[in-house]
């Protein structure tokens, strides 16, 4: 069954950071803040808290019970935790779902996470400081772009640090690595959040007070709360937030003891995560950016690149208004904070991976953590490689938004309707240090399961969307239409002739080159990014020669995106003969 | 900050801030777990 030297947690802080950890991601300073914003501010909150109750809360009972029954079976990976708890075979290839997200995910993620140990290291080299905001946003597009070596050796520096990690184990490693870094992560947030609140309008060059942007985020427009989209919003924010659906908290729980409470650490792992998700993920880069740039600044911002491109191509610019030694620690507190946000998901990552090899095929710890290393290095190759063409995006959106979903949606119908409820609710109160409301057993047995159905379904008309590259067509027909690009044209030309800091002359490179735009100090960031759209739209327009480069690219990120679609199906085929080639040898055994 | 935005952040900080502190204070007095022999490995796994 479970070769499981030196597995298991060292004491119970340790389990409930670690798991904390695994939910607490980049998403929790750069998604939580943006979809409150672009979901009715301080409203957004109460279909958020609806969710966590109604959601949240029930599958992290689910998970941590399924994971608990099944560490005591010795399986620590979804297929054979879920083939534990009913005969038929079909729910072990279920089950690998909780495998592939984990792998995809990580093969990602890790890049994400590369980046901010990057950026730490140009923060303490102060890399940004007296750079316009028009070069530093160029700076993250030139590192994606892979302009130089160095996001390939970070990216490889973070691989072999969360491969080293986990080759020292739960207690060893993984909760060593959380009990440091969620600390470390808190203390930063505060700092942060304390700096953010406190900017007053007319220091440091801010235009605003940084409560502007907390008042912005917090009033509540009522009006949106009834539709069905600022739900969906809130529902997918949970499931981004919680890392439920993705096999890595049954995992960990799987570790822990059958008698052991189960209900009061899910409890404390998943408020921890919402803590810090919206007491400090909400006070850090929204009042900061409102403070400097204005709402209207920050708005166009959030169109051009939701948060990651707040938190890469802004952020570093704005905190050198603190000051060089204040610029310096404030950027090592921010990507110091999402590192260690990343870091500890990556882990958990790892960890059912390493579990399924290590039960089911008898790999020691230390070779099912550089066995995973490697595979991370594979998957994760192309999104290095071919960013800029879509594949990055493509992983996120089949493992890290579909899959979630699809495996909590089955996972909660196995637990509540064919394991069945009153076993289910045994298996969440065994142990428990804490009196459950019984209202939950309805809730994970009939309003959950609805739930994730009406959030499935509604995923359907997107999912359809992205099979058939919608967003490209539409770029491409854009491109092709003169009428269209005209018109486009002259709408992004009166927003850009309502703002202060533009001239008619940054439109002709002729007059004012690239690198002369970049270098102006007296462009803000929301102005130098419109100017480059226009730019580009008005050269696509002009010069055919370029026009027919730009189409044949967006041909190939679609094609990039089905080779990848491709290799993420024969990666799920290939977990799915691995899982069955270890249930043929352990029914060889048994026999 | 308007009123109502400094009500609807301080209300829901507050209860966050409450019921986290809450579940863990209850694992840090709650010493049941606690301990590498409590948790190394589930009681009937068989270590190979």
């Amino acid at each position: 069954m479970s070769n499981t030297e030196a597995s298991g947690w060292g004491s119970r802080v340790g389990l409930i950071l670690a798991m904390a950890g695994n939910a607490v991601g980049l998403g929790n300073f750069l998604r939580f803040p943006v979809q409150a914003i672009e979901n009715g501010g301080g409203a957004f909150i109460i279909p958020y808290l609806v969710c966590f109750l109604l959601m949240g809360i029930p599958l992290l009972f689910v998970e941590w019970s399924v994971g608990r029954f099944g560490g005591t079976k010795g399986h620590h990976s979804t297929p054979f935790i879920l083939d534990s708890m009913d005969k038929r075979s079909l729910w072990k290839y279920i089950g690998v779902f909780g495998i592939f997200t984990n792998l995809v995910v990580a093969a990602y993620y890790c890049y994400l996470e590369s980046w901010t140990l990057s950026y730490v290291w140009h923060s303490i080299a102060d890399t940004f400081g007296g750079k316009t905001q028009g070069e530093v946003a160029n700076f993250f597009g030139d590192y994606v772009s892979l302009n130089t070596y160095e996001p390939v050796v970070f990216w490889i520096v973070c691989l072999v640090l969360n491969t080293w990690i986990l080759s020292k184990g739960l207690s060893g490693g993984v909760e060593k690595a959380a009990k440091i870094g969620m600390p470390l992560l808190i203390l930063f947030g505060a700092f942060l959040a304390y700096k953010a609140v406190n900017i007053e309008a007319g220091e440091n060059g801010a235009l605003f007070d940084g409560t502007l942007g907390l008042d912005y985020l917090w009033t509540p427009d009522y009006s949106t709360i009834w539709e069905s989209k600022v739900w969906l919003a809130a529902a997918g924010q949970i499931f981004f937030t919680l890392s439920i659906g993705m096999g890595s908290i049954q995992c960990y729980a799987s570790y822990v003891k059958s008698k052991d409470d189960i209900a009061l650490n899910a409890m404390s792992a998943g408020w921890m995560n919402g803590f810090v998700e919206i007491v400090l993920g909400s006070a850090i880069i929204i009042p900061i950016t409102v403070g400097y740039l204005g709402i209207d600044g920050m708005k166009e911002l959030l169109s051009e690149g939701g948060g990651l491109g707040l938190g890469f191509k802004t952020m570093p610019y704005l905190f050198e208004q603190w000051g060089s030694l204040l610029g310096v620690l404030a950027g090592v507190a921010w990507f110091g904070l999402l590192f260690f946000a990343g870091v500890t998901s990556s882990l958990a990552m790892g960890t059912p991976v390493m579990g399924f090899l290590s039960d089911e095929f008898g790999w020691k710890q230390k070779n099912a953590a550089w066995a995973f290393g490697f595979a991370v290095f594979l998957l994760g190759l192309p999104t290095v490689l071919f960013f800029n063409n879509g594949v990055f995006d493509e992983y996120d959106y089949w493992a890290g938004t579909v899959s979630l979903v699809l495996f909590a949606l089955v996972e909660i119908i196995l637990f509540a309707w064919i394991f069945g409820m009153d076993k289910g609710w045994k298996e969440i109160n065994k142990g428990a240090e804490i009196k459950v409301p019984i209202i939950f057993k309805y809730i994970i047995q009939y309003v959950t399961p609805l739930l994730l159905g009406w959030v499935f379904i509604n995923s359907v008309p997107d999912i359809i969307e992205t099979l058939n590259h919608s967003a490209s067509g539409e770029k491409i027909a854009l491109w092709q239409n003169d009428k269209e690009m005209e018109k486009k044209s002259f709408e992004q030309q009166e927003i850009l002739a309502k703002k202060a800091d533009f001239k008619m002359e940054f439109l002709d490179p002729e007059v004012h080159s690239d690198e002369q735009l970049s270098v102006d100090k007296h462009i803000s960031i929301p102005t130098y990014l419109l100017i480059k759209k226009q730019r580009e739209l008005k050269k696509i327009r002009k010069d055919k020669k370029y026009r027919e480069s730009k189409i044949a690219n967006e041909e190939k990120t679609m094609l990039y995106k089905n080779i990848s679609r491709i290799f993420l199906l024969l990666l799920w085929l290939g977990i799915a003969y691995l899982v069955y080639v270890a249930s043929r040898k352990s029914k060889f055994k048994t026999t | 900050m308007s009123t109502e935005g400094l009500t609807m952040m301080l209300v829901t900080e507050i209860t966050v801030t409450l019921i986290t502190a809450y579940f863990f204070f209850k694992i840090l007095v709650n010493k049941k777990q606690e301990g590498p022999d409590a948790n190394s490995a589930n009681d009937d796994e068989t270590v190979q």
